[in-house]
């Protein structure tokens, strides 16, 4: 006979192991499609690491990748401290997207040293704004954050439709659905020359960095794993359950609306509706895969990066498509699901007369 | 206003109502399902269309109508057999595993029919489920029309209504499946398997599910885009709530929406110039948010929702 039961400690290669392997095994089950698809395995692989490693344009690319990555993954991980399901991350980056562009193209033509902290404090407000929606209707009417936040999405997007065909559209756009490109000045600066990667990153290294210190050091991360763990005793503890929520709520949104922020502001310079090719779901994988830690989340958005940076232009050499990347990701959020359960329990041998052997 | 009279009068109208709630009929009982049995199944947009796709490449194969809906149900209960696995006996957070299983599936789908497809600009066309034509009850005046220009899935999300009624209402299976989500402590002490029942539930639900994905491609459509699907599963994630969890509220619930969105389309050509055409496409989501905030407090929600168990332990 043999019987499960749960560990009661975990160790830290546990913890330390559990994702790297999950993001190992993941990988190594795109060989099944891949062989599907009919490429050499060996080769494909190679490709891949050829793409995210074989350049400093390579690595660069990677790294632009993984900034919006980081952002709504953090997004997602406090949320989800709290058991607070924002799964809207992808609707509230497109509104800090829209935020940044409505008063970054012209409106104010003022210096860089005041325009760009004004398109970063717009973006996160409105990005908050739009979790702090769907986190009031869950704590006054009891509607399921999950499919509000997803409902939202949805809503948002076509929103951000009629915006670009309306009010934010580019006069000189030649009629595509796009907004005017934002002011020189108020763009972040690139880190590195003819290179992608720019200061976005590093806000969100540092986004990160306080994230992970408030969680672990403040008063405020102490209530929000109370919340989190169990809300009726938070309560009865005297923590201010609602107001912990609503909190969490906009820090959350704010950090989704920072990743439309980082994209625009650093990246493309204009809006289109195809800014995100998912981020905001994606970002959900890379919380998980990080254990719900904020440090972890940035290890994890440069793997996942490294997933689609590599697929993308291992898919252009081979000729498989680049929706291998998308399904290499929710692999690895499978394995990490599965191996969570397996590390927080053991299997024990229990001896016919019920004695442990 | 005369105008809007005229329209919800007119039976192509309903007949159009009826057609569009027909993905939202299978989508919101297969859902219903699973939550009767306390699993939340968030797997279900990733589920739509993973039905749409095996459902319609079985079609393209060669493998007829009927065997592409089958292998559409097929491939949802496999999914939902993951699902299970993951929520049951492992007992992992409902919401994560189902987002798992949305991205996985869809990602799989996605990859699946472009490998198979490489080159194709335009993707290839089936030949869909037809209109049912049946001679003398086609002639009945409004009911008809409304009726009988659907195609037989239609007929079968229909008579599914009924029939997870009758289970839920009329059989013991159905009492076991509904204590399986209210108490599982109590399914337990009589014997019944909780996790046999529940697992079993959800992958009866997402073979619903599936279904509804495959209506998209085989009678709705006669081809699978990317995104057709298009937030479909979570707006019927929103309708079982607005029904209660009951099977006939939940038909109700699906041609109401149904309504909504067919007179969005009319209204649009009436009024198109004057509003923008976004404000009709986000009704259908502003919508069903609406819906959850006025049902939300009042629905009676399985009680062993959300709440895993484990054999042995109280």
């Amino acid at each position: 006979m043999i019987r499960i039961e749960a560990r009661e400690t975990l160790s830290i290669y546990w913890k330390l192991g559990l994702p790297v392997m999950s993001a190992l095994l993941a990988l190594l089950l795109a060989s099944l499609p891949l062989n599907l698809a009919g490429a050499p395995i060996l080769e494909s692989y190679k490709q891949m690491v050829i793409g995210v490693l074989g350049s400093k344009f390579a690595i660069s690319e990677m790294l632009t990748r993984a900034t919006p990555l980081i952002f709504t993954g953090l997004a997602a991980t406090l949320a989800f401290r709290a058991k607070l399901w924002n799964i809207g991350a992808e609707g509230q980056l497109y509104l800090g997207a829209m935020a940044a562009v409505s008063v970054g193209t012209g409106v104010f033509d003022i210096s860089g040293l005041i325009l760009v902290p004004l398109i970063i404090f717009c973006g996160c407000a409105i990005g908050a704004a739009g979790m702090v929606l769907p986190a009031t209707l869950k704590i006054r009417y009891g509607a399921d954050e999950v499919v509000t936040t997803l409902l939202l999405n949805f809503i948002i997007i076509i929103f951000l439709q009629y915006m670009l065909e309306g009010p934010l559209k580019d006069p000189m756009g030649l009629g595509w659905p796009q907004s005017s490109p934002i002011l020189d000045q108020g763009m972040l600066p690139p880190l590195m020359d003819r290179m992608r990667i720019h200061f976005g990153f590093i806000i969100a290294i540092f986004c990160a960095a306080v994230a992970h210190f408030m969680l672990i050091r403040s008063i405020w991360g102490l209530k929000l794993k109370a919340v989190g763990e169990n809300m009726s005793a938070a309560k009865h503890a005297g923590i201010p359950v609602n107001q912990s929520l609503i909190t969490v709520a906009a820090i959350s949104g704010a950090l989704a609306g920072l990743a439309g922020v980082s994209e625009v502001a650093g990246l493309k310079g204009y809006l289109t509706a195809d800014l995100s090719p998912g981020f905001g779901y994606t970002g959900i994988v890379v919380a998980m895969l990080a254990g719900l830690s904020p440090l972890g989340v940035v290890i994890s958005a440069l793997f996942i990066a490294s997933v689609f940076v590599g697929a993308d232009s291992m898919s252009r050499a081979m000729g498989v498509s680049s929706y291998l990347a998308d399904l290499v990701v929710a692999t690895a959020l499978l394995c990490v699901l599965i191996g969570g359960f397996v590390s927080r329990y053991k299997i024990v041998r229990i001896a016919k007369n019920g004695g442990k052997n | 206003m005369l105008e809007i009279l005229q329209i919800l009068i007119s039976d192509s109208f309903w007949a159009a109502s009826l057609r569009i709630a027909t993905p939202l009929i299978f989508g919101v009982l297969g859902a219903l399902l699973c939550e009767k049995s306390g699993i939340l199944n968030l797997g279900i947009e990733g589920i739509f269309v993973a039905g749409a796709m095996v459902g319609w490449m079985s079609v393209w194969l060669g493998a007829g109508l009927w065997g592409g809906v089958l292998a559409a149900a097929i491939a949802g209960s496999i999914l939902g057999l993951l699902h299970g696995i993951l929520t049951v006996p492992l007992g992992l957070s409902q919401h994560v595993s189902g987002l798992a299983i949305t991205l996985f599936a869809s990602s799989l789908s996605y990859f699946s029919y472009r490998t198979a497809l490489p080159t194709v600009s335009s993707p290839p066309r089936i030949t869909p489920f037809q209109p049912l034509d049946i001679p003398i009850l086609s002639d009945l005046p409004f009911l008809g029309p409304v009726l009988f220009q659907q195609t037989s899935l239609t007929f079968f999300a229909l008579f599914c209504v009924i029939l997870i009624w009758y289970v839920l209402e009329k059989t013991a299976l159905g009492v076991a499946i509904k204590a399986v989500g209210d108490n599982p402590n109590s399914v337990d002490a009589q014997g019944l398997s909780v996790y046999g029942l529940r697992i079993g539930a959800v992958m009866a639900g997402s073979a619903l599910m599936a279904l509804g994905g495959a209506f998209l491609t085989m009678s709705a459509f006669d081809a699978f885009f990317f995104g057709m699907v298009n937030g479909r599963g979570w707006i019927c994630i929103a309708l079982v709530i607005f029904a209660s969890w009951r099977p006939g509220k939940a038909l109700f619930g699906a041609i109401l929406f149904g309504a909504f969105d067919a007179l969005q389309v009319r209204l649009q050509t009436e009024v198109g110039a004057f509003v923008p055409s976004q404000v009709f496409l986000a009704a259908p989501y502003i919508l069903s948010i609406f819906a959850l905030v006025i049902a939300a407090r009042s629905a009676d929600y399985p009680r062993a929702l959300l709440k895993p168990w484990f054999k042995g332990q109280r």
